[in-house]
């Protein structure tokens, strides 16, 4: 479904409901990875179905999704001493040989006339194993996510971790001059791949945020040539606006449990608040008050305070409070400049834009000790948020002129630049696991 | 919008001109002319208003900047905007767009505070000079729309502004 908005100046905004753009529109780079990634070897997968070539290249996908984690180093597959496509006919001592720990074989099967079975046995090559058996069903159109799910599955049996192959990433892209820039709202893999256009726009988005079931997308829009806040589902194209109060509508946030937003208002007397809104009976709860900056909020995991921002002591700290408002403690202490907090999975630290000997850096605080880790080494990074499994963080940084995006693992060694084709690349929002 | 600019300077020239000459009359030495008694009898002078010429004059500097991280303003920028403000309440039907902007560094929605509060700054000393509060229009657009594209401080100096945006 398409939707243009006109209006008599010529702005213009376009809503899709996931249209996808012709080819990928990042590119990933590693930059910094672990010291000892683990040998592991995914054996190109067998086919069994019409024609000689498969629709798709599974253990391609398997291999790349793993190998950017970091923390593996799969085999060239030029460098196998055979392919075996069963757990039967896999002969451990050539594997041993190739100094492999871990070996994946598998099947792509026809089933259907748009059906496919991805079939795969994963061994531990030194006990000769089998860690792993499963059959993934998957549509001609969900080969991608099916295989990115495979590899999740592996990527959970070896680390004990939830894989992060099949979520989402959301960021916004800006093309063209001054005075004729074209906005973007994308979602896409976390390797960049099947990119889809959410929104067009000739005037900036900003501040994109994932409603929990990953169903929805909230974000800032200035097509009306000021600040509003809406709320996309993404299946269908369709939104609504919920905040178009006078003043400032920014940093949208889902509560947990997904029945709320937080905001940042600053109504008729210019001074920015946090508040919450019900989504379904839109009552709006003021939670801040006074005459410093108070913004970017965010919610715990538990749903039962409220991080945010706020310069209230000079300068813009971090400070938390009850979600239903009341007393805030001041959460950051290190530096002249904290913002823009996010909650890790597990709620223990938040990631902040930080001052560090005037460069502006993600850093990760102890939420309640205040010890401070600089993560990245940019001049201008912005934007930190944590994929679900509290693993890694992405970001937004620079390149030179260019807008990119980086992505780095929460203990700090393995660093990954995302860069755009052409234009910026900013804000980027890490899905939740996907709710099935 | 561009095109609102553009048309505003040259009415705001007629207007201005227009209070100060009706028919031949003398000129002093300041450019002010005076108004010559007609055939109503009527001998009260109507005020006469400065007129500036170019866009180096007070009428023509329509951006208001700021210093890193400030958001009050400057004394120089104080005389500017109280002959904005003049021209604003003697002009009830002209409204004012206040657009308030930061630099790059740091994060987006606080930078949008930045450039709220810059905004209302100048709002403030507008209405105490006797703006009314109907005509005047404050919106932060943040870091989202820079006029110096780049970084370093000779682009960010540029950025961290107000721009007044007239309208009727």
């Amino acid at each position: 479904m398409l939707i243009v908005v006109r209006n008599f100046l010529s702005i213009f905004i376009l809503l899709f409901a996931l249209a996808p753009i012709a080819r990928a529109e990042l590119r990933i780079e590693i930059t910094q990875g672990v010291d000892k990634p683990v040998p592991i070897a995914i054996v190109p997968f067998g086919w069994e179905g019409r024609g000689d070539t498969p629709p798709f290249d599974v253990a391609a996908l398997i291999s790349a999704d793993l190998a950017r984690s970091g923390r593996f180093a799969p085999l060239d597959p030029d460098d196998m001493l055979e392919r075996p496509t069963l757990g039967r006919d896999v002969d451990f001592q050539d594997w041993r040989l190739l100094g492999i720990e871990v070996v994946i074989v598998g099947r792509l099967i026809e089933t259907g006339r748009d059906d496919y079975t991805i079939q795969f046995q994963m061994f531990n090559v030194y006990r000769g194993e089998q860690l792993l058996g499963y059959r993934q069903p998957a549509s001609k159109t969900q080969l991608r996510g099916g295989s990115h799910l495979v590899a999740d599955m592996i990527y959970e049996e070896l680390t004990g971790i939830r894989g992060i192959f099949a979520t989402r990433i959301a960021y916004i892209t800006a093309t063209g001059g001054p005075g004729a820039q074209i906005f973007r709202l994308i979602v896409a893999d976390p390797d960049g791949e099947n990119a889809r256009i959410l929104v067009e726009s000739t005037e900036p988005i900003m501040s994109p945020a994932w409603s929990p079931d990953s169903r929805k997308l909230a974000y800032v829009s200035f097509e009306k040539q000021r600040s509003e806040i809406y709320i996309q589902t993404l299946r269908s194209g369709a939104r609504r606006r919920v905040s178009s109060r006078a003043g400032v509508n920014g940093a949208p946030v889902w509560s947990p449990d997904g029945r709320s937003l937080a905001l940042t208002l600053s109504k008729t007397d210019g001074n920015l608040d946090i508040y919450t809104l019900n989504l379904s009976n839109q009552v709006l709860k003021r939670l801040t008050h006074g005459p410093s900056i108070e913004t970017e909020p965010t919610w715990s995991p538990d749903g039962r305070w409220i991080f945010f921002t706020s310069d209230r002591a000079g300068g813009p700290q971090v400070y938390r409070m009850s979600a239903n408002g009341g007393t805030a403690k001041r959460v950051t202490f290190e530096g002249a400049y904290n913002a823009r907090p996010r909650l890790a999975p597990d709620g223990q630290k938040i990631a902040v834009v930080h001052n560090d000997r005037g460069n502006y850096r993600i850093a990760l605080v102890d939420v309640d000790r205040g010890y401070t880790q600089v993560l990245t080494k940019g001049h201008l990074d912005e934007s930190p948020s944590y994929a679900p499994n509290g693993e890694t963080l992405i970001y937004a940084t620079r390149r030179g002129l260019q807008g990119v995006l980086g992505t780095v693992s929460t203990d700090g060694r393995i660093h990954r630049i995302i860069s755009s084709l052409e234009g910026d690349v900013r804000e980027p929002v890490w899905s939740p696991f996907r709710v099935n | 919008m561009k095109l609102i600019r553009q048309i505003l300077f040259p009415v705001l020239m007629i207007v201005l001109a227009g209070c100060t000459s009706e028919s031949t009359g003398t000129r002093d030495a300041s450019g002010v002319g005076s108004v010559p008694i007609g055939g109503s009898g009527d001998d009260v002078y109507r005020a006469g208003s400065p007129m500036d010429e170019g866009a180096g004059g007070i009428m023509g500097t329509r951006i208001i900047y700021f210093g890193f991280d400030k958001t009050d303003i400057e004394s120089d920028y104080r005389d500017i905007l109280a002959g904005h403000a003049r021209f604003l309440a003697a002009n009830p039907d002209v409204d004012v767009r206040l657009e308030g902007h930061a630099d790059e560094r740091g994060s987006r929605e606080y930078n949008i505070g930045l450039g709220e509060r810059r905004a209302q700054s100048v709002r403030e000393i507008l209405l105490l000079r006797g703006v009314s509060s109907g005509s005047m229009n404050a919106i932060s657009f943040g870091e989202e729309r820079p006029a110096a594209m780049g970084s370093g401080e000779e682009a960010w100096a540029q950025n961290r502004r107000v721009e007044l945006i007239f309208s009727e």
